[in-house]
């Protein structure tokens, strides 16, 4: 992955989260505040802007200023929560203006760590996590099997889907959701299907 | 929806600056970065308290901006958490050297913008005591859940904490007695209607005509469960059990109490509340030392109310009984 892509992926994903920005907000409307696609299309409509005003010229200060510009503009727990994985993952990566795919790789883990350290959820919580963890473990395996960067994306997109998908069935433990209990169950997770969305969004900008 | 605001995305930028233009020469509006501020701040040497959260819940947290309560306030979106970037600009603007004491309601990104920017203020040098406030009762604290949100528990917490702060109390007291007043408080709360949140355009949740959400935050979400409307007598004697129950006052035991409106509901009803209340204290034998009736800590336009019942102790009214001016509660000043 080089400057470029890591661009077009931001944009790609800035792209996904504005056309799905009523989506999501219905989807949190239904189990939270009804604000998540709202708050997110606000911080990547900046995440652009700030990368488009002064293009960073490394691959990991990309993802470091997408993450610092998403958690001064989104607030809520998404903010924290996306910026701090894009910090992280753009921390991990090694100096330069591209980037090996098992550091890409590393790198993402990086940013579930982040996202989990914060957030304290484990799989199942109904969370951002239970899109996030499939889809790395299923970009980690088509690397390992030795696919390049667009089958690990495309892998790592379906998984996240699936993932999402699979929230609906869950009960909150985590976030305003858990406050719900059981009524939580029967609505897909608005932080899981976000996450899916920006999967795709790197599927999309590889294949 | 029918509202009175001019474009959704300036709703809280146009009502903080509106905020500014009612109370001159008491509060500063930093329109850029968002919060509002003491005209006095900072003050050296005292320990100043910033609080914050989505908007959506006036006069909390901006209307509690004044002498003996807030020194600041963080407005986030409508039911959005102010940034940390916000939330640190107040914290040095009013920092007068003595510390600064974050009140935080119990919500998952509340606490974790807070978290963000307590651990930039120390970077900074400031030393930063949160104090967290998770009174609501309907929620259970378990492992499983987020824990219990904080409601209306906020406005005492402000309010006593702020008091021990304008008297001169040091961090770890001003902390302390937020903390204990927290602990002491416990609520419970009813909507007959959602509120609509200007960037949605429509009602959180739909309900039934003849139905109520029972255990209702104050971020427009539904409730823990849902029943058929009952008189008013009956819910009140209900959310009291539960009050009661989850945080034991006994008889002969005073408390302060608080009747709130969730932004919807007449005063005419929240009176009318607040006389059944009494009965069933009255009965159980426990002293309302203190009380307030209206709407201070809002869920929009919902329609609904909430109780919050805090054990006090003499210190706590002491500090309640202080003189207070801001906006949204004024007294002996």
């Amino acid at each position: 992955m080089d400057v470029a892509l890591a661009l077009a992926w931001l944009r790609a994903s800035a792209g996904a989260v504005a056309a799905e920005s009523d989506r999501l907000t219905r989807l949190d409307s239904a189990i939270g505040d009804g604000d998540h696609g709202v708050n997110l299309n606000r911080g990547f409509a900046a995440v652009v802007a700030a990368l488009d005003g002064t293009p960073p010229d490394a691959v990991g200060a990309v993802f470091v200023k997408a993450g610092t510009t998403l958690i001064s503009k989104v607030g809520g727990a998404s903010g924290p929560l996306y910026g701090s994985a894009l910090r992280a993952l753009g921390k991990a990566l090694p100096p330069g203006t591209e980037v090996e795919l098992p550091a890409l790789a590393g790198g993402l883990n990086a940013g579930l760590e982040a996202v989990r350290k914060l957030g304290g959820a484990e799989p199942g919580d109904k969370t951002i996590v239970d899109a996030y963890r499939p889809a790395l473990d299923a970009f980690e395996e088509a690397v390992s099997g030795g696919a390049d960067l667009a089958e690990a994306a495309a892998a790592a997109a379906r998984a996240a889907d699936e993932g999402a998908r699979a929230t609906t069935a869950m009960q909150a433990r985590k976030g305003r959701a858990s406050y719900l209990g059981e009524r939580s169950v029967g609505h897909q997770d608005p932080g899981a299907t976000s996450t899916a969305l920006i999967f795709q969004a790197l599927a999309d900008v590889t294949g | 929806m029918k509202k009175f605001i001019n474009d959704p995305a300036d709703v809280v930028a146009e009502a903080l600056a509106g905020i500014a233009a009612a109370h001159p020469g008491e509060l500063r509006v930093h329109t850029t970065e968002q919060y509002i501020a003491r005209a006095d701040a900072p003050r050296p040497g005292k320990v100043a308290l910033v609080s914050g959260g989505g908007s959506g819940h006036e006069p909390l947290h901006g209307g509690f901006v004044g002498a003996g309560m807030l020194d600041a306030a963080c407005p986030g979106e409508v039911f959005t958490s102010p940034v940390p970037d916000q939330i640190l600009a107040a914290t040095k603007a009013v920092d007068g050297g003595a510390g600064v004491v974050h009140v935080v309601k119990n919500y998952t990104g509340d606490v974790m913008n807070f978290q963000l920017a307590a651990e930039l203020a120390a970077d900074e040098g400031i030393t930063v005591e949160s104090v967290l406030v998770d009174d609501d009762i309907a929620v259970e604290d378990s492992t499983w859940t987020a824990g219990r949100r904080g409601t209306g528990a906020t406005l005492l917490v402000e309010k006593i904490a702020g008091a021990r702060a304008e008297e001169g109390g040091k961090l770890g007291e001003v902390a302390a007695i937020g903390r204990e007043v927290n602990t002491a408080s416990a609520s419970f709360a009813y909507a007959l209607t959602a509120g609509t949140t200007p960037a949605a355009g429509r009602p959180g949740f739909d309900l039934p005509a003849d139905e109520i959400e029972v255990g209702v935050g104050i971020h427009g979400e539904p409730g823990r469960r849902r029943e058929k409307l009952r008189p008013a007598k009956e819910l009140v004697r209900s959310a009291l059990d539960a009050i009661l129950e989850a945080k034991p006052v006994d008889r002969g035991d005073r408390v302060i109490l608080l009747v709130n409106g969730l932004g919807g509901t007449p005063l005419l009803e929240l009176y009318l509340v607040y006389g059944e209340v009494a009965k069933v204290l009255e009965e159980r034998g426990i002293t309302i030392a203190r009380r307030l009736v209206g709407n201070y800590v809002t869920s929009l336009d919902m329609a609904g109310l909430s109780l919050t019942v805090t054990r006090v102790t003499d210190e706590m009214l002491r500090l309640w009984d202080a003189p207070v001016r801001t906006p949204g509660l004024r007294w002996g000043a």
